[in-house]
């Protein structure tokens, strides 16, 4: 009976070793692979007990912070907002929750606020036995024009219509403002009846519209055509044309603002007056191949080069029915004057607009726009620095002089003439795109930077629509009124 | 040196083993659990020692290693349980306790195992009473009939069964082994031996049938199934016995999982624990494969890894408490014992686990092979494999090797029942180890070893 009992052994190890095989392969063969499941939370579960980082504004302004909660010596800290008025900076700043997961900048800076930034320092901690501690963040916000500009905005739209304000610093990229209402408050949203309603409000809360929303940009559009115009040298500030209302473009009648007929005019007058019939015409004479060179370098057909989460950023350019860009095909007449046809429409972001205004004012070079001011561990050590960087050279110096000072124009005598921004010198556009003709909606647009002579901040301000009103009345207001108070700030 | 000596040595890295692991969980959690549980360490080493002395006393000539490698599962699973939770390790602490009277009174009251025989269709159909007692008791827990509730207590009849069931097929085939290796007829291959001889194994094998379609419990039922299987194939060499019983038991579990949902559920969970549409229960499974994940070679530390639901996660259902309720990965003091010795001590430490219970498996079959009569060989034989199968069923669940069911890690898993049967287990083997290793210088030339031999 010894022989079998032999081969029994030889069984038993046999199994023995498929279950060492196994535990092997779990264990660490397909380790990472499980790590990765969806339905693994383990991860998210321990992050909850790391400490994760402030989000501050520039001037100071804590926008979230982690409190411990539960007992024992492992505690789970959880997010609070402790602003407030947490919808204003609901979005961008997002949320970070194990029930509904991370959004905004809580989630493109995660690797900072939840200390994995520095492996190495990390492995140092371990063996000091010191609990990983997430970054603190300084963001390039500034609370009081944030504040301002979300304030403005809820004044001036009707209720459950959105809106945006973007500023930013042209020279550096730094994004100042970036508002967006509706807004919503983050410290609620990790109750499933509150996150669904919030994410099924058709006002969609939840959108930062700064960065996922694309617009007919209206007349502001016009600064990127007169941009083309005069850097591509077909152009020049004193060519006329004949810019009377009615003009054919892609074989349909374009009226001007009013119906005016402004006879042979220049191209700073036609900026001055936003009139459409000229720009459309240059748009023709550029022809499309021009037009989306141009606005490739101003950063459209592309995700904007800001450090948010791809999921909540959208690209600029000229987009058909279906929500395609397209390059080609399209009524490019109307396109230039921020408008378009069934082919192709022009769809802009309000950080594009922003961006726009900033290459101009920056001397024709578009910076990298960025959120993050710096960011210090917890031993307040500086592990991150905004470091400006140049996203695209859009156009000549020449030819951003030339625009300011057309800009300047519009500022001065033309569609934005009863704006100030605190008595300095401004460059701006005015848009109004038109949503429904027959009932008079419209979509209110602004662009701009000051001063004029040394640029510090440039803007995009837009609502999405409201009855009878103007770029000018609605979205100008808005606009001045934040550069002003970045210019004070 | 002597057995008993040797015994006494190998209990010293038990004693370490138990202190550094002690004070590990205790550094880590030192402001959760109070240093009076320390103590309980210490009273482990002690019922140890104390177990030693009985043997020095009545079992001289026993195994040396089995008792220590014994001790050293036990330790391993009141360290771990002790991370778990330190009440509970006292509780594992007094159980272990209990399980040491039991095998201290089996070693003492039992002399002559060889009483056993005489008894030997008393203790099948006791044990088979025992088996399907919770089914006649209408206990079902999670689909299965495995356990009986007696007030406060409640205990899994099975864990003794197993042991009688092994004692009666021992005694029976010692008996009938021969007429059962003579080919009477032949049909397709397989030997049929005389009804006569074969009809008491077929009502075992019947039994173990029914059991897996009333207990409906893959994994104890696989368990019993090996051990008989393995007696058979010890007691007649005959591998097609092992094949044909083999086949028809996977034939009735293919039938059971189609016709009971609750085995079904777990043989497709087993296949597809990551399904997109797969049924309820997989998180089981796969928080066991999520915490092994953690663990990668050497693990997370012990206390590191993450257990419970921390803070508000902690569900406010959970009226039981930790860990009855309220784990990330569920059982973990039970089923999943050794998902959390991987997590924590890594692949090494699981590895280590397993590679104990193959030393122990291989000193209960040396028993086995050293002692000279049928039924001490088959008893060794079967109460070994018993313990291994139970072993690799319960780890192959965890790591998915095999469908889940629920049976316990030997001596690690929290659980009284197992504890004092697997002692009264362990106190038959070294009974039977006793006597395999007794010198005998005044042998008869008729008992000689070859005459067993097939």
């Amino acid at each position: 009976m010894n022989a079998p009992i032999v081969r029994l052994y030889l069984l038993v190890l046999v199994l023995f070793a498929t279950l060492i095989y196994f535990s092997s392969k779990w264990a660490v063969f397909d380790a990472e692979e499980l790590k990765d499941k969806t339905e693994n939370r383990r991860a998210l579960i321990a992050e909850q007990q790391i400490p994760r980082g402030t989000i501050s504004t520039s001037d100071g302004v804590l926008l979230a912070e982690s409190l411990p909660e539960g007992e024992g010596n492992k505690p789970v800290f959880v997010r609070r907002y402790p602003v407030d008025d947490p919808n204003t900076f609901g979005n961008p700043v997002g949320y970070s929750y194990v029930e509904v997961g991370r959004t905004g900048i809580e989630l493109s800076e995660n690797d900072l606020l939840s200390g994995e930034q520095n492996e190495f320092a990390s492995i140092v901690d371990q063996l000091r036995d010191i609990p990983p501690e997430g970054a603190d963040v300084t963001l390039t916000l500034d609370a009081a024009a944030q504040r301002l500009a979300v304030q403005q905005l809820s004044a001036a739209a009707a209720p459950g219509v959105g809106g945006s304000v973007v500023a930013l610093d042209p020279e550096t990229g730094a994004v100042k403002v970036m508002a967006s209402i509706p807004g919503f408050d983050p410290n609620v949203i990790q109750n499933s009846e509150t996150f669904s309603e919030l994410s099924t409000d058709p006002a969609a809360p939840l959108v930062n519209r700064p960065t996922q929303s694309v617009y007919t940009p209206g007349s502001t559009m016009k600064v990127v055509t007169a941009t083309a115009a005069l850097d591509s040298g077909k152009f020049d500030t004193d060519t006329t044309l004949n810019a009377d209302s009615g003009k054919q473009i892609s074989g349909q009648p374009l009226a001007n603002s009013g119906g005016t007929n402004f006879g042979t005019i220049d191209m700073t007058t036609a900026l001055t007056n936003s009139v459409n019939t000229y720009w459309a015409q240059v748009g023709v004479e550029l022809g499309t191949g021009t037009m989306v060179d141009y606005m490739k370098r101003f950063g459209m057909y592309a995700d904007p080069k800001l450090n948010y989460p791809d999921g909540q950023m959208i690209a600029s350019g000229v987009r058909n029915q279906a929500g395609d860009l397209v390059e080609s095909d399209f009524d490019v007449g109307r396109v230039a004057i921020g408008q378009g046809g069934e082919e192709g429409q022009a769809a802009m972001t309000p950080l594009q607009m922003a961006e726009v205004a900033a290459a101009v004012a920056n001397g024709g070079d578009l910076m990298k726009p960025n959120l993050l001011q710096s960011a210090q561990d917890p031993d307040g050590r500086t592990i991150d620095e905004l470091d400006p960087d140049r996203a695209s050279g859009v156009m000549s110096d020449e030819t951003a002089q030339q625009v300011t000072e057309m800009m300047v124009n519009v500022t001065e005598e033309g569609t934005a003439a009863g704006l100030s921004v605190g008595g300095v010198s401004f460059a701006g556009k005015t848009g109004t795109a038109e949503i429904d003709v027959a009932a008079g909606i419209n979509r209110p647009w602004f662009i701009g930077f000051a001063p004029a002579d040394d640029p510090q901040v440039a803007v995009a301000a837009m609502i999405e629509q409201c009855q009878g009103c103007t770029g000018g009345e609605v979205a100008g207001p808005i606009a001045t009124s934040v550069m002003q108070s970045l210019l004070e700030g | 040196m002597s057995a008993r000596n040797r015994e006494l040595f190998a209990l010293i890295p038990v004693a370490l083993l138990v202190v550094a692991g002690f004070t590990a969980v205790f550094i880590v959690q030192s402001d959760e659990i109070g240093d009076l549980s320390l103590i309980y360490g210490g009273y482990f080493v002690a019922l140890c020692v104390a177990a030693h002395i009985l043997l020095r006393i009545r079992l001289p000539d026993a195994d040396p290693y089995i008792f220590p490698l014994v001790a050293t599962l036990a330790a391993i699973g009141l360290i771990v349980i002790y991370r778990i939770d330190a009440e509970l390790a006292v509780r594992q602490a007094s159980l272990f306790l209990g399980g040491l009277v039991l095998f201290g009174a089996t070693i003492v009251f039992l002399r002559d195992y060889h009483a056993l025989e005489r008894y030997r269709y008393l203790i099948a159909v006791g044990s088979i009473i025992l088996l399907f007692s919770p089914f006649l008791l209408r206990n079902q827990v999670n689909g299965a009939y495995l356990q009986v509730n007696l007030g406060p207590l409640s205990f899994q009849p099975s864990e003794f069964a197993k042991i009688g069931i092994v004692v009666f097929l021992a005694s029976y085939l010692a008996e009938n082994r021969e007429m059962l290796s003579v080919a009477a007829r032949k049909f397709l291959g397989v030997t049929i031996p005389p009804l006569k001889h074969f009809g008491p194994l077929i009502v075992v094998w019947g039994a173990a049938m029914l059991m897996l379609f009333v207990v409906r419990d893959l994994g104890s039922s696989l368990m019993f199934f090996g051990a008989f299987l393995a007696v058979l194939y010890v007691a007649t060499s005959r591998l097609s016995y092992v094949i044909a019983g083999f086949g028809l038991f996977l034939a009735g579990a293919a039938f059971l999982a189609r016709r009971t949902p609750h085995v079904q559920d777990r043989v497709d969970i087993w296949l597809d624990p990551f399904g997109k549409n797969g049924p309820e229960g997989a998180g089981q499974i796969q928080q066991s494969l999520f915490a092994q994940a953690d663990g990668g070679l050497f693990g997370t530390g012990l206390g590191e890894s993450l257990l419970r639901f921390p803070g508000p996660f902690f569900p406010d259902s959970c009226k039981e408490g930790f860990p009855f309720c309220g784990s990330i990965l569920p059982e973990p003091h039970t089923d999943f014992i050794y998902a959390v010795i991987v997590s924590e001590l890594g692949l090494f430490g699981g590895a280590a686990v397993i590679l104990i219970y193959a030393l122990l498996v291989a000193r209960g079959f040396k028993t086995a092979l050293m002692v000279p009569d049928a039924f001490s060989k088959l008893l060794a034989v079967g109460l070994t494999t018993v313990l291994a199968f139970q072993a690799f069923v319960i780890i192959g669940g965890v790591t998915k090797v095999i469908p889940l069911t629920g049976v316990t890690l030997p001596f690690v898993s929290f659980g009284g029942t197992s504890v004092v049967a697997n002692m009264i287990l362990v106190a038959l083997l070294l009974l039977v180890s006793n006597e395999a290793r007794r010198p005998k210088p005044d042998r008869q030339p008729g008992d000689d070893l070859g005459a067993l031999s097939p």
